[in-house]
């Protein structure tokens, strides 16, 4: 018998503590699988965030720093600047990268640092339960915008695919989302070229993931997949902002 | 023959570090402490070091937080507005068990304040600056050779204790030049850093955390670092003995400050009144027993600092229950810089 598709080496055989219909545990194995394809595990060290992603040590089969709320790439930066063999990469929610960690992540990847950032944005912080994040859609309810976001009073929110990929440190920016398998076979592609890019010290990756969060949006779990194919992939296209090396 | 060098008090702590074997440093630009960065960036990419100046205080604390999770020898330098924003990350490096080290070339506040010599910082670096109850070591050199050696000792006992450790200065001892004596590294036996994360390689998956969420875990996590805390008072207390075997008035002061005093009472030894000095050089852990076993005789004690009173707490937490604690403090600011004369007043007040 031939065995055709198994757990990546590089996860934990755990159960996470992800809500049903949450794309976290889809994201992590996408990354997991990307470490075992480039054969990094035994080299990684993650750098886990503030938020539903903080327990990223219970799941990658890794090493693990644990950085305060937003500074990610900035504890990366220093985690690679000292062990520059060693294989980096942050992950991050849309309040700790666009939100508290704004300078660092604007910073790390203006310097060009040679690490991965994975993005998880679900337009809410998700672990305090729900309130307005810097990505929130406009007209968006959330416990702290209960009437909506308001693009006059709150801004709209941010695009950061885009927004890094101007910077000239940035040699690769995308957005993905794992909603349909057209989507999953793609993000994982995409994941994987970042990781090239680091792999082959060809400098500072980007991916931006849209995940549902079924619970902070009051949806259920079919209902918010469908809403980041539709309403979420609307204003965060997904594509290839930058793609210097042409990977 | 001995080399000597005559250097300033930041270069002293940039060379320091060097020998120490401290090849990363994370900073930003800020008053009196500049010359550190500026010595480093130019002599690491020698040393095949890196040098970052970092998008803010912050990043560079958590740029230190990284590299020492990694089990290199690191470090960062500021000043107090500057110190103020690090405090999460040092915060989050006592919590993580983190080495590194912090100096402070402290400048008065409260705000911007100013960039004159102060010792208002003392409550923060000693208490815990920022949240969740916890010490990092705290040196406070008083000559540009103390820059040196107690910057050299806090990269070995960052190392032995698994904290943080700040070098608490300030304008006067990082600005002013003075004859150094270059020290080579000692030959101390240090704990293998078998916690840093390197990549797991074939072994087990290591992990550099502050959040203990299970039952009891955090508790034991604290009373951990609480023996810490005790096994550094019973170990690693320093402080200079001035003239206290005789003293009738002991005076106590830290950092720059003690210089003036120092001054002020040989003059008033000159005048036949026998006056001493307890300077405490470790301000965390605080020297308790050295002040309980002088003022077991001498029972009058000046504390002089250039704020309005912060050790003098930790005096008279310290000191023999029957002795007298006095103080004289100025606010820093331009011009409150006590002068030997002004302080000689007060012995005579005091004595």
């Amino acid at each position: 018998m031939q065995q055709v598709f198994k757990r990546p080496v590089s996860l934990k055989d755990v159960q996470t503590h992800f809500c049903p219909g949450c794309h976290h545990g889809t994201i992590h194995r996408l990354v997991a699988e990307a470490m075992d394809e480039y054969d990094v595990q035994k080299r990684t060290i993650g750098v886990a965030s503030v938020g539903c992603s903080v327990f990223l040590y219970g799941y990658f089969d890794i090493d693990v720093v644990e950085a305060p709320h937003g500074r990610a790439p900035a504890v990366a930066t220093g985690v690679k600047r000292a062990r520059p063999d060693s294989f980096v990469f942050t992950y991050q929610g849309d309040g700790d990268l666009a939100a508290i960690g704004t300078a660092e992540i604007i910073h790390a990847a203006n310097r060009g640092e040679d690490i991965t950032v994975i993005f998880v944005n679900n337009t809410t912080y998700g672990m305090t339960g729900g309130q307005m994040a810097p990505t929130t859609l406009v007209g968006q309810k959330t416990s702290t915008s209960p009437y909506g976001r308001n693009q006059h009073k709150d801004g709209a929110p941010i695009r950061m695919a885009e927004l890094l990929a101007q910077l000239e440190g940035v040699a690769f920016s995308a957005r993905v989302a794992v909603n349909s398998p057209k989507n999953l076979i793609d993000a994982k592609r995409q994941i994987k070229k970042a990781f090239r890019y680091q792999v082959e010290g060809k400098g500072f990756s980007f991916i931006e993931a849209l995940s549902a969060c079924p619970t902070n949006w009051g949806m259920n779990a079919l209902a918010a997949n469908e809403r980041v194919g539709s309403e979420m992939a609307d204003y965060f296209r997904l594509g290839v902002y930058k793609n210097t090396e042409n990977l | 023959m001995t080399k000597r060098l005559f250097v300033k008090g930041n270069e002293a702590v940039a060379m320091a570090a060097i020998e120490a074997g401290c090849r990363y440093y994370f900073g930003y630009p800020i008053t009196p402490q500049s010359d550190i960065p500026e010595y480093l960036s130019r002599e690491f990419p020698r040393l095949n070091g890196e040098f970052i100046q970092a998008e803010s205080e912050v990043a560079s604390i958590n740029m230190l937080l990284g590299a020492s999770a990694t089990g290199v020898r690191a470090m960062t330098s500021s000043s107090s507005p500057g110190i103020s924003l690090k405090q999460e990350g040092i915060s989050y490096m006592a919590g993580s068990e983190l080495p590194g080290v912090i100096v402070n070339v402290s400048r008065s506040g409260p705000g911007l304040g100013g960039i004159d010599a102060s010792q208002s910082d003392y409550f923060q670096a000693v208490k815990g600056g920022g949240h969740g109850g916890y010490h990092i070591v705290v040196l406070a050199p008083a000559s540009v050779q103390e820059m040196y050696d107690l910057t050299m000792l806090a990269f070995d006992l960052v190392d032995i204790y698994r904290m943080p450790a700040m070098v608490l200065a300030d304008s006067v001892v990082g600005q002013m030049k003075e004859p150094l004596v270059p020290n080579s590294r000692p030959a101390t036996d240090l704990p293998a850093k078998e916690w840093a994360v390197r990549g797991k390689g074939d072994g087990e998956q290591r992990v550099v955390k502050s959040l203990f969420l299970g039952d009891g875990e955090l508790e034991a996590h604290n009373w951990k670092l609480h023996r810490k805390y005790q096994d550094l008072k019973s170990h690693e207390c320093r402080w200079e003995a001035f003239h206290t075997d005789d003293a009738d008035l002991l005076v106590s002061a830290f950092g720059s400050t003690a210089r003036i005093a120092k001054t002020a009472i040989m003059m008033a030894r000159e005048e036949g009144l026998k006056v001493g000095l307890l300077r405490p050089i470790t301000l965390y852990p605080f020297p308790e027993r050295a002040f309980a076993d002088v003022t077991a005789r001498t029972k009058k004690v000046l504390v002089v600092e250039l704020n309005t009173g912060q050790m003098v707490e930790d005096v008279r937490l310290s000191v023999a229950r029957d002795a007298e604690v006095g103080f004289y403090g100025r606010p820093p600011g331009a011009g409150s810089l006590p002068t030997p004369e002004e302080l000689l007043e007060q012995i005579k007040k005091n004595y």
